[in-house]
Parts: C-alpha cells; structure tokens; sequence
C-alpha cells in the first residue's frame, strides 16, 4: 500500500484528476520518503517455478505513468536496496542480497552475513557478485550466477487496490457504505508502472528456517518460515 | 618508420584485433563474437572480460564505499501506511528496525480502533474490533502487526498470505495474493471474517471489490509483466 509517485501520477493524469490524486497520494505514503528513490513501493516473496527456490521482489518508486514517465524512471547510485533474511527468528538480518546501481547495470551481492545489522550497512563487496544490465522499456536483461536469478528495471505493478475509495474509507467520506461492489471499484494500480528488483535463489542458501513466530501469539499448525523484509538505504 | 611501414602496422594491429573479435559462422558472413568471458583482456576492454563497449564495467574500477542509512523499509503489505495514524509516526517506523518496535503497538491499536469508530459514529453505535479469524484480540493482533513486520516465508510448501481454498495462511506473499481483502477481513471482519461484509445492511469493510483483473501472473523469472507501454 506504501504507493505513490506524486509527481508521476500528477504528470501522467488529466488536470481534472489532477488534485483528487494528489490527496489520495499524499496520505498514502510517510512524507519524508515519498517520491523519492529510496521509496519502496511492495514487498513479495514466494516459491519460484522451482520448488526448491524462493523468490524476492521489491517494487519501487511507484506509481509510474507508462510513456515518459517509465522511460526516465531510474535506479539511484546512492541507494542500496537490501532484501533481509532472518533465519533465527530474532527479527535481525543473518543474510542481506543487496542491489546497488553503477551505470547501466545493477550489482547484486550475497546473500551473505553482513558486516553489521542494523540502519547502517556497507556494501558486501566481499560476498557473491553479479551484474545485470538494468532492462528498459524495450530491452528485457536478466542474468543467472551460481543458480540464482537476477532482474532489474521497469514492469508493470503487480499491485492491486481501490486506494481512492481507501482514503474515503478510513476518513469517513466513505461512510457507512464502506468499499464499492465489483464493477464499480477502481483498481487505481491498474495501468501503472514501477521500478522492480528481483531475485531468485535456492533455499539452501538461506540456511535453515526457524519456527515460525506466529506460534508466539497461538497460532499453530504453521511450517518453520524465514522473516524477511526490504530496505532501502542511502548513501550519506 | 616510413610511412608505409606504419600504414601496414596499423592494418596488421587492426587486423589482429578483428581475428580476436570477430570469427566466421556457417554462412561466411563476418559476425561479432562475444570476449568477455574468454579470460584475457581484449577488443576494448579495460581490463580481463569488463569494460569497453562490449562488456560489463570492470567491478574493481568501481567504487561501493561508504556508509547506506536506512530511509524505508518493508515487511508486510500496508502495516505503515494503514496502522500509523498519522505523518510523524510513518516517518518513524520507516528508520526504525523490525526488532525496536514495541512502541508503536499502542499507535496501531488506537488506529485500529478509530476506523471502528468511524462506522460506529456513522451508525450512532458503538463498533470496536472483534477478534478476528485467527483468534486474534487487538492487542496481540496488533502486537504482531508491530513488533514482527517481516513476511514469514516457508521454504517449504505452498507461499501465499492467505489461501482460502488450502486455508495456507502466512508463509509468503504471491503476486497474486489479495492482500488487501485479507488485510481487511483481518481488521474488520471478525470471528467469522464476515462480520462488515457489505450484507444484512453492514458497511463493506472486508473486500475493496477489486481483483488482479487482466494482470499475467503466471509467466517466468522475474514473473512481473512488461511495463505498460503508453
């Protein structure tokens, strides 16, 4: 739900639009980070084609028009995108994978140990490296490395929500009819675009999965699971 | 050196270059061949199979230095931006890490209450949560929403954020998975997860009545679509 380039969609929507998605974008995201490129847009991790292989996509820096706005859409020098793994189950990163652009490609490193946990992070340059030349809007790259996969640059958002009705919803304007049936509901994600990173890895690389924490609160009957989360850092 | 002396090292340079570069296919016609993994540096590279216009830049020219500060971060899907209440709080839980978060639970329990409140003033009663379908009160529900907002991933068997037809329920998150509907059943739907379903004259809380619609979710790595073209 952490969505939004203002000035993408405000560029890319028609004047009359123009300030209702400026409202709903303005809400939807923490004002320190939103329309940045350290603005991460979705989290997603899933079993890949191969079973035995995890997938992890960030999305960021959306939402983006198709047309100019996708094309100049670009990856930041200074942030490092860093997919945390924690394998122990104290919600600390034991393995990092970490995508920092330099050029026209995008450098991934780990998953490894990294130096330090935390806010902080240095580049793993002592870990697996890969390049991928960053796709463009008629270029498809990815690259392969040690039984893992690599992409990275524009797709289509995966993410779907009547985020409008959303920001009616929660505010009361909505009230108290709440969401809109089928047919009339808008997926406001529809036809947008977003800067993607992804990786696909064995899971053998991941170590050992620990029990998982919904256990803590009664849950049961769930299978061990890694935690995982997406940061974005920048380079101060 | 005379002149044609140095014409003919120039063209016996160039041409040893083209011997490295180029090769022959089947049908004589003259094509580039790929040097950048041959293990010497040649063509244009600057250095063993990197650099030059054919290959990937030279990653020991490049320079990772330095230190990166977190300025977002992510777990699960929409925790910050529908449990933080309000722009201070959102900044703050986005340079917070996942272990240090006990202090907002009591944020997204109050959040959590005042969209309650919202249909409750709505309809001149009294609307709390109730705790949801995985037995969830408030204070526990929120307390995981908080304090462990990281995806659960199972290497093992089926990864999806709720699968109502396997009942799988927190191993993953699919690119398919709706999300929002179970993130909102999970709020608002109570013990049953029917409880504001739009029916028997209730507000719709449960489902933003919008699916995947014409999205391909079934091609392969990286498994997202082309972008939209204009």
């Amino acid at each position: 739900m952490k969505k939004t380039k203002l000035i993408a969609a405000i560029a890319g929507v028609g004047l009359l639009a123009l300030s209702a998605v400026f409202v709903a974008a303005d809400h939807i995201d923490a004002p320190a980070v939103a329309g940045t490129t350290t603005d991460i847009a979705d989290l997603y991790a899933f079993e890949g084609d191969n079973p035995n292989n995890t997938v992890l996509i960030a999305t960021l820096q959306g939402s983006l028009v198709p047309g100019t706005i996708t094309e100049n859409a670009s990856f930041d020098e200074d942030v490092m995108v860093e997919f945390n793994i924690d394998n122990t189950g104290d919600f600390i990163e034991d393995l990092v994978i970490q995508a920092v652009k330099r050029g026209d490609s995008m450098y991934f490193f780990g998953p490894a140990q990294p130096a330090q946990t935390g806010l902080s992070s240095e580049v793993a340059t002592f870990a697996e490296r890969t390049a991928v030349k960053i796709s463009t809007t008629d270029d498809f790259q990815t690259a392969t490395n040690n039984g893992m996969s690599f992409f990275a640059g524009p797709r289509r958002d995966p993410f779907y929500f009547d985020f409008n009705r959303f920001n009616e919803v929660v505010s009361g304007a909505a009230a108290p009819e709440g969401f809109l049936p089928p047919g009339e509901a808008t997926d406001f994600f529809q036809d947008l675009n977003v800067l993607a990173i992804a990786v696909e890895l064995p899971n053998s690389m991941l170590g050992t999965a620990p029990t998982h924490v919904g256990e803590a609160v009664g849950l049961s009957n769930l299978p061990p699971a890694y935690n995982v989360w997406v940061s974005a850092k920048r380079k101060q | 050196m005379n002149l044609y002396r140095i014409k003919f090292l120039v063209i016996a340079i160039l041409a040893s270059v083209m011997f490295v570069q180029c090769d022959d296919d089947e049908n004589g016609n003259v094509i580039v061949q790929e040097t950048c993994d041959d293990g010497i540096q040649n063509g244009d590279e600057v250095g063993i199979d990197c650099g030059g216009s054919n290959c990937e830049p030279c990653v020991g020219a490049l320079d990772f230095s330095g230190t990166f500060v977190q300025e977002d971060i992510m777990g699960r899907p929409g925790v910050n931006t529908v449990f933080s209440g309000n722009d201070n709080v959102k900044n703050m839980f986005n340079v917070s890490l996942v272990n240090d978060r006990a202090s907002f639970q009591p944020t997204f329990e109050m959040t959590l209450e005042d969209y309650h409140d919202v249909y409750g003033d709505a309809l001149m009663t009294t609307i709390d949560y109730e705790t949801n379908i995985l037995g969830l009160d408030a204070p526990t529900f929120t307390t995981v929403l908080a304090q462990f907002d990281a995806l659960q991933v199972a290497p093992d068997g089926q990864t999806t954020y709720f699968d109502p037809t396997t009942g799988a329920v927190l191993t993953g998150r699919t690119l398919s998975d709706d999300v929002i509907d179970i993130s909102l059943t999970l709020m608002f739907g109570g013990t049953t997860g029917t409880r504001f379903d739009g029916n028997n004259g209730t507000p719709q809380l449960t489902s933003d009545g919008v699916d995947s619609g014409d999205r391909d979710f079934s091609l392969p790595f990286p498994y997202l679509e082309n972008p939209i073209q204009e």
